[in-house]
């Protein structure tokens, strides 16, 4: 059942990536990414990677499409046709494929219980961590309580990044009021 | 076969019915009102995944899921509404 469900959801992600490449009204793009990310959100979440999948649904689903229909704001909704001949670009694209499909060649296989990660520190984790610190899920009570510092850190340089960008909006957006008050 | 494995399969097969149209549209309210049933479609497949795996603690994330569905398309609405993420409702009257 586990694989059928994992087989069906990449079926689809193939499909509407395919799309993707296919569609040339970049609105379409936009909301077929957002389906995008819904489903490989599902599908990190089916394959037990709860924390990616949160990740995926939140940036991928959530920020993306907004960020990406603010861009489209400013540009036209149709993509201009190619002007160049797309057979580099595609042989780039497979050639890097077979690359990355090679690199997996070396990795161990999904659910090895002989790997360094299931042999070295990984059993303690799973052995100690819910009676110590009664999260139930064992990845984020590693990221949230034994690397807890670690974690409140980049959080801390995330919220800076954040007002600082803010605060460059907030400074252009005043100047352009200042222009306006004169003009009239 | 249990009943949720039932669900799940008949949720995998109105996903792929959905995909079809937003894959093919034909007008870009098709591909939104689609988009949005892909969403759904998710939230409900991962709250029965749970089920079928024997962990119903995906329940918290398919409801997270729902909130985030709604943020999308509210944006990609308002978005068609007055072409700018930014407008205010003032604006919109004029």
């Amino acid at each position: 059942m586990e694989f059928l469900i994992n087989l069906v959801l990449l079926l689809f992600l193939s499909a509407v990536t395919v799309a993707i490449i296919g569609v040339r009204n970049l609105f379409a793009v936009v909301v077929l990414g957002g389906a995008y990310s819904f489903l490989m959100a599902t599908l990190l979440i089916a394959m037990d990677a709860v924390d990616v999948g949160m990740t995926e649904a939140a940036v991928g689903a959530g920020v993306s499409t907004v960020l990406l229909l603010s861009a489209l704001h400013l540009t036209k909704t149709d993509e201009a046709p190619a002007r160049h001949s797309n057979v580099l670009p595609i042989a780039l694209s497979v050639l890097t494929g077979l690359v990355l499909v090679y690199g997996t060649w070396d990795l161990p296989r999904y659910g090895d219980s002989d790997t360094p990660m299931n042999t070295h520190v990984g059993a303690e984790y799973l052995e100690r961590s819910i009676p110590e610190t009664t999260v139930p899920n064992v990845v984020t009570s590693v990221l949230a309580s034994y690397r807890g510092y670690d974690t409140l850190g980049e959080t801390a340089v995330i919220f800076t990044a954040g007002i600082g960008v803010l605060m460059l909006l907030k400074g252009r957006r005043r100047r352009e009021d200042e222009k306006e008050e004169d003009r009239s | 076969m249990t009943m949720f494995t039932v669900a799940a399969l008949a949720l995998l097969v109105s996903l792929g019915l959905v995909l079809v149209r937003v894959i093919k549209g034909p007008t870009i309210f098709d591909r939104v009102i689609a988009g949005n049933s892909v969403g759904t479609l998710s939230v409900l497949l991962l709250a029965v995944i749970g089920y079928v795996f024997g962990r119903p603690e995906f329940i918290d994330l398919a409801i997270t899921y729902a909130l985030l569905n709604v943020i999308g398309t509210i944006a990609v609405l308002k978005f068609f509404r007055y072409g700018d993420l930014g407008a205010s409702e003032d604006e919109a009257g004029s």
